[in-house]
């Protein structure tokens, strides 16, 4: 149940809050909101619904039992029989419809849009802090901090001096083109700049969902594998730039950066990488200068 | 977990769907999922089954289709079948192939009442 409303859901829950103002924090999720007038017969059991019947006159009679039930009776079935109805639709196509109007209002508005996505601890948070200063004075940059659960990003971000919104997702494994959408209401993105959004630190789910961005970027750090492009190739397939972080590491791994982007072009030969490190700062400005140059061509 | 909020997405699809039909009872969902798809089959189908408990699609029968991952080779033009997206062309090696089945992630019809 979700403990926020006790609405009964779970699972689709999230809050969209801004450093400072935690007790106005905004409570969604999907609800499904239907009624289903019941046919006739309203005996509480399980259908196994395999019930197929051969004749063509509707709203007739007849005796049949229920699967698991030992019960059999005698009741009036006002359905027609079983039809067909083609649907052929992605199973994703609301999320990408609701993606492209994010697209749509950040064109508008002339704003970058980078979804930001990488396992856990790859460095996310720390390359945009140090984003932030670099940059300061010369673009106006946003964020949207996607996590499962507390405001640590959030608040590291406003610390770094840009304007911020923290969605907690919950057990939400990713963020979607919803949540990105309502975010943005309470960011208000006044200016022409970049809007960076960091994903749920995982490189499975948020590989599917499209939330409107005009690049994606992937970060593998070196302290992982090598072949985390083969291990997560959809991450890979869906985005532009990849950055290699930690290189300030590499002394101490056995990290092959090579063979690392070998992986990753088998998979995408269209990507381009960056090899940074966010702490030392090494390689970031090359980064801050296709950021600018991508800001540029958004016109 | 991303399959769950799939299968959320999913319920949606066929509720309106059936609504709009004026469909009283759904009794077969049919859905493709491609190998290719970046979702797991199996977690797929628990994420449905999860997903409709509890729902007036409970009782439902949910038919997956697993659709195979096909691709053509972007240098020779072998077609051959395809497991992974790295896969190269068992003909002339090339990476990158074009894909042309197994990324389907899509509910293609119901049986209604
Ligand atoms: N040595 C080294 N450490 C780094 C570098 N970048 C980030 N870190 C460290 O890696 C840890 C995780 O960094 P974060 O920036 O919080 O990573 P994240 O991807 O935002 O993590 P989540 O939001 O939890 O997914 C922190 O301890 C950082 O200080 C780097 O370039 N070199
Ligand atoms: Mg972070
Ligand atoms: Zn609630
Ligand atoms: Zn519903
Ligand atoms: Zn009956
Ligand atoms: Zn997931
Ligand atoms: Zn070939």
């Amino acid at each position: 149940m979700c403990g926020t409303c006790g609405c009964g859901q779970s699972d689709e829950s999230y809050k969209i809050i801004k450093p400072g103002e935690e007790e106005h924090s905004h409570h969604y999720h999907h609800h499904h909101d239907h009624t289903h007038d019941d046919e006739m017969h309203s005996h509480e059991h399980k259908h196994a619904y395999a019930h197929r019947h051969d004749h063509d006159d509707h709203g007739h009679t007849h005796e049949h039992s229920h699967g698991a039930d030992d019960h059999s009776h005698q009741h009036a079935h006002g359905h027609a029989h079983s039809r067909e109805i083609i649907v052929e639709q992605n199973a994703l196509q609301k999320n990408d419809l609701l993606a492209e109007r994010n697209r749509g209002y950040f064109e508008a508005k002339g704003v970058l849009a980078i979804n930001l996505v990488s396992s856990p601890g790859s460095g996310k948070t720390t390359l945009l802090e140090k984003t932030i200063q670099l940059t300061k004075d010369q673009i106006n940059l946003y964020v949207i901090e996607g996590d499962q659960q507390t405001m640590q990003d959030a608040n590291r971000i406003n610390n770094a001096g840009a304007p911020v919104v923290q969605i907690n997702t919950g057990n939400g494994c990713h963020l979607d083109a919803t949540m990105v959408s309502k975010a943005c209401k309470q960011l208000n993105i006044d200016k022409k700049g970049i809007l960076i959004i960091e994903n749920v630190g995982n490189l499975v789910c948020p590989s599917l969902f499209d939330l409107g961005e005009a690049k994606r970027v992937v970060i593998m750090s070196v302290t992982e594998g090598d072949d985390k492009p083969l291990k997560y190739p959809t991450m890979f397939e869906t985005s532009d730039i990849c950055v290699i972080n930690k290189i300030d590491l590499l002394p101490y791994v056995d990290f092959d950066v090579e063979k690392s982007k070998e992986f990753a072009s088998r998979i995408n030969p269209n990507l381009k990488f960056f090899e940074v490190s966010a702490k030392s700062e090494e390689g970031l400005a090359d980064w801050v200068d296709w950021l600018k140059n991508e800001l540029k061509l958004v016109g | 977990m991303h399959e769950f909020s799939i299968a959320i997405n999913i319920i949606d699809i066929v509720t309106d769907a059936a609504e709009s039909q004026g469909a009283k009872k759904v009794n077969e969902i049919e859905l493709e999922i491609g190998d290719l798809s970046g979702v797991v089959y199996e977690a797929m189908e628990m994420a449905m089954e999860s997903a409709v408990s509890g729902t007036w699609l409970e009782n439902t029968n949910i038919t997956i289709t697993r659709i195979k991952g096909k691709a053509k080779c972007s240098q020779c033009g072998k077609m051959f079948s395809i497991d992974n997206l790295f896969d190269q062309c068992p003909e002339c090696g090339a990476f990158n192939p074009v894909i042309q089945s197994g990324k389907e992630l899509k509910v293609k019809s119901l049986q209604v009442e």
